[in-house]
């Protein structure tokens, strides 16, 4: 069994708590007014197009919902340890895990692939073929993303801060001055992965189809299988 | 017959040891575990219920090693000290949710509310809930698979009187039906209530064990240590000094305080007034100096 029906609530309702649901929301409507802005005012231009999904919806809102959606899926739960409801059952961790994941890319898509895609929409014109190419990457960098964090959710108390940390030094600022850090960013095995379908130029990775295809299998099975081997030997040590 | 074992184990944080080489079982019928904050109880309990490994030794359910396999839970039932629960369910929904988690559905749900008598609230979302009504829903979500073995880490803190009368009739319940209930406590009365047979634990040691009277003795009969004024501590240290019951006597001129070290506790208690009406000594103040807890349990593990 890789999935259970209860956990996948239970995670569910934790993450799309009603400040964090907030909080998942702010940035994907805020893309779909700017997109609407934009429209209005420059009308359907691919390279604005190109900017906005890219720059903004790729490059920042996708990990950063990734973050709350990845670690807000486990993170809380152990922080509190109320998590010991969940592991004081006969379920095998991988699992509780697995389920965990599937909730967590499934509300980092929604709230970010899907809204990207609509976002492309509105902008027009070739924007279209764009928005496909786009919206595809946010799925692809979604999975990554909600597992790597997932992840970090076992890992440590802070792991926002390190999920931040991650996605806007790392992969945002020191993957647009280092060119070798951009090797080792899920953003840009994502971006190749909607390279392949944008054609025309406006999608561009540094990282070819097969090296980034083979990267974002591995940093998704393993993040998951370490989050599963965190999770066997969760300790509580008490208040003593 | 569901037996809970602990063999040799220790357990140290860091340079900190929690547990220092305890052996002990648990098995059928309610055992107390009884000893003072920062004893090493929860460090004890969490091991039991496969959420910390021995550091040395080994815990078992039945001959099964407990750490780091799932499968235990099916007989093992726990509750936790801490009050983090899903706080945004409902109590219904939350101890539906622990059923489904062990395969069961809405009517073992539905029984293990009506056990903790929690029918009232259980549609109103656990965050509205008071101490004792958290404890009895998280009571009710370790019973929802009528469990072998129930753990239980200071079950009675912050229950009112009425409802530790009930969960006290809950556990002696389970206990005569044959299942292995253990639970924690710092408070030596609420043990004895409950259990016939107390563990008692002092900085991470196994001080004693045995049936509650033997732990009553041995916890009566060390030395107690009491300060007294009176109007002649002099001639009433002479007179204490002459019967066995007592081992020492300080008299502390500055202060005016006779400092005494008693053996024998019953027949000191009946001594002292006597001597006190026999020789016209009047007292002004009898207060046991020594009565901490923590005293009392440092002198079992010296026992």
């Amino acid at each position: 069994m890789l999935y259970h029906p209860t956990v996948a609530r239970l995670t569910q309702r934790a993450i799309l708590g009603r400040r964090r649901a907030l909080i998942l929301l702010l940035l994907p409507v805020l893309l779909i007014v700017i997109a609407i802005v934009v429209r209005a005012l420059v009308g359907a231009d691919d390279e604005v197009t190109a900017d906005l999904l890219g720059g903004f919806a790729l490059a920042t809102m996708v990990p950063l919902i990734g973050v709350i959606a990845g670690t807000g899926a486990i993170g809380p739960e152990i922080d509190d340890s109320s998590i010991v409801y969940l592991l004081a059952k006969p379920v095998p961790r991988p699992t509780i895990i697995l389920t965990k994941l599937t909730v967590a890319v499934g509300v980092t898509a929604a709230f970010s692939a899907l809204p990207t895609l609509v976002a492309g929409f509105i902008l027009g014109g070739n924007g279209s073929r764009l928005a496909v190419a786009y919206a595809l990457a946010a799925a692809v960098a979604s999975v990554a993303y909600a597992a790597f964090f997932l992840m970090l959710g076992t890992i440590s108390r802070h792991a926002v801060v390190f999920g931040l940390v991650y996605a806007l030094v790392w992969e945002a600022l020191l993957g647009s001055l280092v060119d070798g850090v951009k090797t080792l960013s899920i953003q840009q095995w994502a971006l190749a992965v909607g390279e392949k379908i944008g054609q025309g130029g406006h999608v561009v990775s540094d990282v070819a189809l097969p090296v980034a295809t083979v990267l974002l299998v591995v940093v998704t099975a393993g993040a998951t299988w370490f989050a599963a081997q965190r999770l066997r030997s969760l300790t509580l040590a008490g208040e003593e | 017959m569901t037996t809970i074992r602990i063999d040799s184990v220790s357990r140290w944080f860091g340079n900190v040891v929690a547990v220092n080489d305890v052996t002990m079982a648990i098995g059928p019928g309610v055992t107390g575990l009884l000893g003072p904050n920062g004893a090493g109880k929860s460090t004890l309990i969490n091991m039991m219920a496969g959420f910390l490994s021995p550091s040395t030794g080994a815990v078992t359910l039945d001959g099964v090693r407990i750490w780091r396999n799932e499968q235990v839970y099916k007989q093992i039932g726990l509750v936790p000290e801490r009050e983090a629960m899903y706080d945004f369910l409902t109590g219904r929904e939350f101890v539906l949710a622990n059923a489904e988690l062990h395969g069961l559905g809405a009517d073992a749900a539905r029984k293990a509310l009506a056990t903790v008598e929690m029918e009232y609230a259980q549609n109103r979302r656990i965050s509205t809930y008071s101490k004792g009504m958290r404890q009895r829903v998280k009571m009710a979500s370790a019973l929802v698979h009528e469990p072998d073995v129930l753990l239980l880490d200071e079950p009675f803190n912050g229950m009112d009187p009425r409802q530790r009368m009930h969960l006290m009739d809950l556990l002696r319940q389970m206990g005569a039906a044959g299942r292995t209930v253990l639970f924690s406590s710092h408070i030596l009365e609420e043990v004895e209530q409950l259990a016939a047979h107390i563990e008692v634990i002092v900085a991470g040691r196994h001080a004693a064990s045995g049936d509650f009277r033997k732990i009553r003795r041995l916890m009566t009969d060390r030395p107690h240590h009491y300060a007294v004024r009176s109007s002649d501590d002099r001639a009433l240290a002479s007179a204490l000094i002459a019967d066995p019951s007592t081992a020492g006597l300080e008299l502390d001129r500055r202060d005016g305080i006779l400092h005494i070290q008693a053996v024998d506790f019953a027949r000191f208690t009946e001594l002292l007034p006597r001597v006190a009406r026999d020789h016209g000594i009047r007292l002004y103040e009898v207060s046991p100096s020594d009565e901490s807890l923590e005293s009392v349990f440092s002198y079992l593990v010296a026992a």
